[in-house]
């Protein structure tokens, strides 16, 4: 216990914490989308997509987070707009993006002289040394966020349910589709500090996934999965510092630990429910 | 009469394929009309060009008044994505969307307006359950609040009697009956032997679209159709005895 006490001392833990908490928000109300709407695998597309953004900013000596985040708003809008204005189908676009994201981040990186250590810190995340940048950064995404769901919540769930019938009430359904598409990529993007490229998809679905197995209203899942999500970064959290490994990996760890569990607790519940009844 | 739907020599499709040619159609107040065709005939194409959601390659489609809530829709319910986390509330409430500006709230009487037409429905018990929780009919129930709480003038419905039970089916056309009074409604469906008994004039859409201003099935219109039909005779379920012919 002491030893917490004196770690929260530290301004890098403090940063950290402010870090994994904010990723909480804004993942855990984008991701409810995500998972509501089924688009977990766009996202994925959109993730390593934006790896060639990471990977041309290197090369050109801008900031990695820049690149990736036009990198990534660029191919979302795309993904969008190709799979609406023309017929290949949207899962084999998203697999080129997918794959062309992450070539010219390997070229790109190749070809910038000189050795790049924090190549790691974009494929796993490295919350120990988020600066304050970032952190603004999150905070604005958060606010930005919470400021669209809570004034737009109703359409875009009712266009997420039965984008026909929203339409047919003069919802305006493709300015919905194409600003949550980008937000979504934005909240990929800014959150690969936190987990890295590789698990940040995880932060979007896991928490999302067990609040969904306790509720069935979309306001709900969004408060669950926030909650969540804050509890089992943080936990992950902890257990790097005490394991002395990378945090992306235990945090992503003790989500899975956390679905565990609450897949536990409502098999138990179910079996209460029909004895019951 | 007054007439709230033109459709005037009217062709749509899809990319370079022409679905329906040549469409005329006249929808009136009061009007209870049946669209039936053979699968891929053109009925969903002709139902979303109304709608709005398609554009018709050529010809008008011409709405004679202008107000909002003009159109209330009853989608097919398997194209609706069982497992998303909406409560039935929610759903019913969607209905009053096009009252809404984008930023807008319900008020107490659109909350209480939504109860009053669930409790008639009889889905008022399942308001917080998800719409996964709910039996076929229920589903139906539920989207039928949604189509005509916004007091539409024109009712539509696509395939509302597939997966829902005999029992269900007959009191919807009751409620369909009641609705009628102050609603013109459109109803698709491919099962022309219930749907005959309870509509005032029916359209066969193949391509082209054949009106005909009453309820019976004459061979000519079989023909069209091109398609055997189902005869149900049995206790209180919907039931017709054809013409002979």
């Amino acid at each position: 216990m002491n030893e917490i006490i004196e770690l929260l001392n530290y301004s890098f833990f403090q940063n950290a914490m402010g870090a994994a908490i904010l990723a909480s928000i804004s993942c855990g109300i984008i991701g409810t989308y995500i998972v509501a709407r089924r688009i977990v695998f766009i996202s994925g597309g959109i993730t390593h997509a934006s790896f060639g953004g990471i990977g041309i900013a290197w090369f050109l000596g801008l900031n990695p987070i820049l690149g990736a985040t036009v990198f990534g708003v660029l191919s979302a809008l795309g993904i969008e707009c190709i799979s609406k204005k023309t017929d290949v189908r949207q899962d084999s676009v998203i697999g080129i993006l997918w794959a062309l994201g992450m070539a010219l981040g390997i070229i790109f990186i190749y070809l910038t002289p000189g050795y790049a250590p924090n190549l790691l810190s974009y494929l796993f995340g490295s919350i120990l040394t988020v600066s304050s940048l970032d952190l603004y950064l999150l905070s604005a995404l958060c606010v930005l966020t919470i400021l669209i769901f809570a004034f737009m919540m109703r359409p875009i769930l009712y266009m997420a349910f039965d984008e026909d019938y929203a339409q047919t009430h003069d919802t305006p359904v493709q300015f919905l589709n194409y600003l949550m598409i980008a937000l979504v990529a934005l909240a990929i993007v800014l959150n690969i500090r936190v987990v890295g490229i590789i698990l940040v998809i995880s932060f979007l679905t896991i928490p999302q996934t067990i609040a969904n197995m306790f509720t069935q209203d979309f306001s709900k899942m969004i408060f669950g999965a926030i909650g969540f999500g804050i509890l089992g970064s943080l936990f992950g959290l902890f257990m790097a510092y005490k394991l002395n490994v990378p945090s992306g990996a235990t945090i992503i760890f003790s989500f899975v630990i956390l679905f565990i569990i609450a897949k536990l607790i409502q098999l138990s519940l179910l079996k209460l429910k029909r004895k019951a009844s | 009469m007054t007439k709230l739907l033109e459709l005037k020599s009217l062709y749509a499709g899809y990319d370079d394929k022409v679905i329906l040619r040549n469409v005329d159609l006249i929808v009136n107040k009061n009007d209870f009309l049946g669209i039936i065709g053979p699968n891929g005939g053109g009925k969903t194409t002709l139902l979303k060009v109304i709608l709005g959601l398609i554009k018709p390659f050529k010809g008008s489609i011409k709405f004679n008044n202008a107000d909002d809530n003009l159109i209330g829709y009853l989608p097919q319910i398997n194209t609706i994505d069982h497992k998303f986390p909406i409560p039935v509330r929610e759903v019913v409430l969607s209905g009053l969307m096009s009252h809404k500006k984008l930023f807008g709230r319900y008020r107490n009487e659109d909350k209480e307006k939504a109860k009053g037409l669930m409790d008639q429905m009889g889905v008022l018990h399942l308001r917080d359950k998800n719409i996964g929780e709910l039996s076929g009919g229920q589903l139906q129930r539920v989207f039928l609040c949604r189509a005509i709480i916004s007091d539409p003038q024109i009712l539509i419905l696509d395939e509302p009697n597939t997966y829902v039970d005999n029992n269900f089916e007959a009191e919807l056309y009751t409620i369909l009956n009641q609705l009628n009074d102050h609603m013109a409604i459109i109803i698709v469906s491919h099962d022309i032997g219930t749907i005959c008994s309870h509509v005032k004039s029916i359209a066969c859409v193949n391509e082209t679209l054949c009106y005909h201003d009453s309820n019976i099935i004459n061979e000519d219109q079989l023909k069209t159709y091109n398609c055997p039909i189902d005869l149900i005779t049995h206790g209180d379920l919907p039931h017709r005895v054809l013409k002979k012919h």
